[in-house]
């Protein structure tokens, strides 16, 4: 009679194997009849990411180190920053992790893009629309709070080790900052500024391109950061199945103790998510300066 | 009125989840009180019956909460009425197709704002062109083709400068450009002073006075402010919670107040400055005395036969042919507020 109350009714030990088994049974067959299609799906990201890594690999440092200090000019406008991420890249590439860093700096930028691909639209159409939107934000939610592993999961069964499950590992988790933020922005829109556009006849195209995304812009560019710096904090766990980067030295420090390396590898992290970061909001910040009332008259 | 451009005709407004079906309580002439109290809608506009006529400046003036920055946005269907027709040029705006509208808007009917709501990242240049891209107009012809709207109302020089550099009164001018360049014929106009300090706000009634004198655009002008009412309007609706309760040309308004609302609301209006010989003259043939254009005010008529000693003057036309006779009793009596309503109601 006690029993029950100290006891969580719960099903039997059978039955819960067997759900278990089914549910794994079905999905190793999801994935043993869709594998291969799914994996030609992600082929192009892959052809893309080992382009964009070779490419960095292959091209003489100083080349590099010019287009880095150039981008951080542009950018930012400020020679400090530029010569500071010049600096940062010397010191890595003087500590032996040149290669390892061009690698992870091309996942993260194919990774980025993709998350501006995918998220821009999303955040756009949720913000159009209310129902949209109380559908994707637990989306979001979940995307942002599960344990990274148990997403890995179905995601290493269908596509087994490698660049591609590392990437859309990177994606699930850095996307949802860039959603949310467009989404925030155009509702954000003025709406004296959106009634204008109407009273002048503008169309949807018009409205969106002409109003509403570039009103959002700094919105959407605090979501580009965001996702650029959750991104560079996913290197380690993308190195556990596959991705070459910063991450795998991380992961050999933790395995055999290696303290040094471990630091090393962790501070080049470091240095350019601060690098993209200064720049990145320099960028947006100097976007918006119009909106200054400097210089009146 | 036959040359109506602008017919209004029993329109409501009903805010609230579900319009439509209380909308048969609205006719059987449930109050807005009791709307509001058992409903729960909000009666926004009730019944309205208006002419603008083309050409003319026809200003819709109200207090907060009238309803008249609800009842232009019907005009160009920002708001989607209840119930009721708006007739542009034969057309009913409310049965227009969205590709319609879309042209109406585009090229008809253009608006200017009481928050200016110009677009903070383009230049003064580009916000003053903005109506013009919207029809298709390329950017740079339509650049070029604003250009002298914004010259036109005194902002040449100030193409490459942004919004937020300017002041309200300069930003107002940009509006106004960018509502001017579309070549529309029908100008709405959303209180578009009232955000502007008293000095401007004066300039700007200038400015538009000026160029109505030489566009002749049917202009919509909703205002607050009985003052630039009686300035700027050829025609003066007033509303009062959501209804029209006086109709007429400013002098009507001015000596035939419809209610104690109106005759309370004018009041403190500087009737010798307002009021014209027009309006007083008694139809005569032959009078002696100094002359007076049927333009001119009250305030110049006291001046002049107090100053001649006589106790008439004449009413002449353009034309110099006496038309009328002007006394000093009328004038003085002119001044004085009227007490109150009784002396004719043009209003139901």
């Amino acid at each position: 009679m006690f029993d029950f109350f100290t006891e969580f009714p719960d099903m039997s030990r059978r039955d819960l194997r067997d759900f278990k088994l089914a549910v794994d049974g079905a999905f190793r067959d999801f994935s043993r009849t869709n594998g291969e299609a799914i994996e030609a799906f992600f082929d192009p990201l892959l052809w893309f990411l080992i382009w964009l890594e070779k490419l960095l690999v292959a091209t003489p440092w100083p080349v590099i180190l010019i287009v880095v200090g150039g981008l951080a000019y542009l950018g930012s406008r400020s020679w400090k920053l530029a010569l500071g991420s010049v600096l940062s890249f010397m010191l890595i590439g003087y500590f032996g992790m040149w290669e390892d860093t061009m690698s992870t700096i091309a996942l993260i930028s194919v990774a980025t893009l993709l998350c501006i691909l995918i998220g821009m639209p999303l955040g756009i159409w949720m913000a159009k629309s209310d129902r949209v939107q109380s559908v994707i934000t637990p989306i979001l939610d979940v995307m942002q709070t599960i344990p990274i592993f148990v997403y890995l999961l179905p995601v290493l069964m269908l596509l087994g080790i490698g660049k591609v499950p590392g990437l859309i590992a990177v994606c699930v988790y850095a996307m949802p900052p860039m959603v949310r933020l467009t989404n925030l922005g155009i509702r954000l829109v003025d709406s004296d500024v959106l009634e204008a556009a109407n009273a002048f006849g503008a169309n949807d195209k018009q409205k969106l391109f002409g109003v509403q995304i570039p009103l959002a812009l700094p919105n959407i560019f605090a979501g580009i950061n965001q996702t650029i710096m959750m991104a560079l904090a996913m290197v380690v766990i993308a190195s556990m199945i596959g991705v070459r980067g910063l991450g795998i030295p991380v992961l050999q420090a933790i395995q055999n103790q290696y303290l040094a390396l471990g630091f090393m590898n962790g501070l080049a992290i470091v240095g350019l998510a601060i690098i993209f970061d200064r720049v990145s909001q320099k960028y947006g910040k100097r976007l918006q300066e119009h909106r200054g009332g400097h210089d009146h008259g | 009125m036959a040359d109506a451009k602008i017919r209004i005709k029993n329109l409501y407004k009903i805010f609230g989840n579900k319009p439509d079906q209380v909308m048969h309580l609205v006719r059987q002439g449930v109050s807005k009180q009791e709307l509001l109290d058992e409903h729960k809608h909000v009666l926004g506009l009730s019944d309205i019956n208006i002419d603008i006529p083309a050409k003319r400046i026809h200003v819709i003036m109200g207090l907060s909460g009238s309803g008249k920055s609800t009842l232009i946005r019907h005009i160009n269907r920002l708001i989607e009425p209840t119930d009721g027709k708006v007739i542009v040029d034969g057309d009913d705006v409310m049965e227009m197709s969205s590709n319609d509208l879309m042209h109406f808007r585009r090229f008809k009917a253009s608006m200017v704002f009481q928050k200016f709501a110009l677009l903070p990242h383009r230049t003064v240049a580009q916000n003053a062109a903005y109506g013009l891209t919207i029809q298709g107009v390329g950017e740079g012809e339509a650049v070029e083709r604003s250009q002298r709207w914004l010259e036109r109302v005194g902002l040449g020089g100030f193409e490459k400068h942004f919004p937020a550099q300017l002041s309200g009164g300069m930003q107002q001018r940009v509006g106004l450009a960018r509502a001017l360049a579309t070549d529309a014929e029908i100008l709405l106009m959303d209180e578009a002073f009232s955000a502007l300090d008293p000095l401007i706000r004066n300039d700007m009634q200038g400015i538009l006075l000026d160029l109505q004198k030489e566009l002749h655009k049917t202009i919509v002008f909703i205002t607050h402010d009985l003052d630039e009412a009686l300035r700027i309007g050829d025609q003066i609706s007033i509303l009062r919670d959501g209804a029209v309760i006086q109709d007429g040309d400013p002098q009507d308004i001015i000596m035939r107040p419809a209610d104690d609302y109106i005759s309370d609301f004018i009041k403190d209006i500087n009737r010798g400055r307002v009021i014209k010989v027009s309006t007083l003259m008694t139809k005569a043939a032959r009078v002696s005395g100094p002359k007076f254009e049927t333009t001119a005010l009250l305030e110049d008529v006291l001046t002049t036969l107090n100053k001649s000693k006589t106790d008439s003057g004449a009413v002449v036309d353009g034309k110099g042919k006496v038309v009328g006779k002007i006394t000093m009793k009328d004038a003085i009596q002119a001044m004085a507020r009227p007490q109150r309503s009784e002396t004719g109601t043009r209003y139901k």
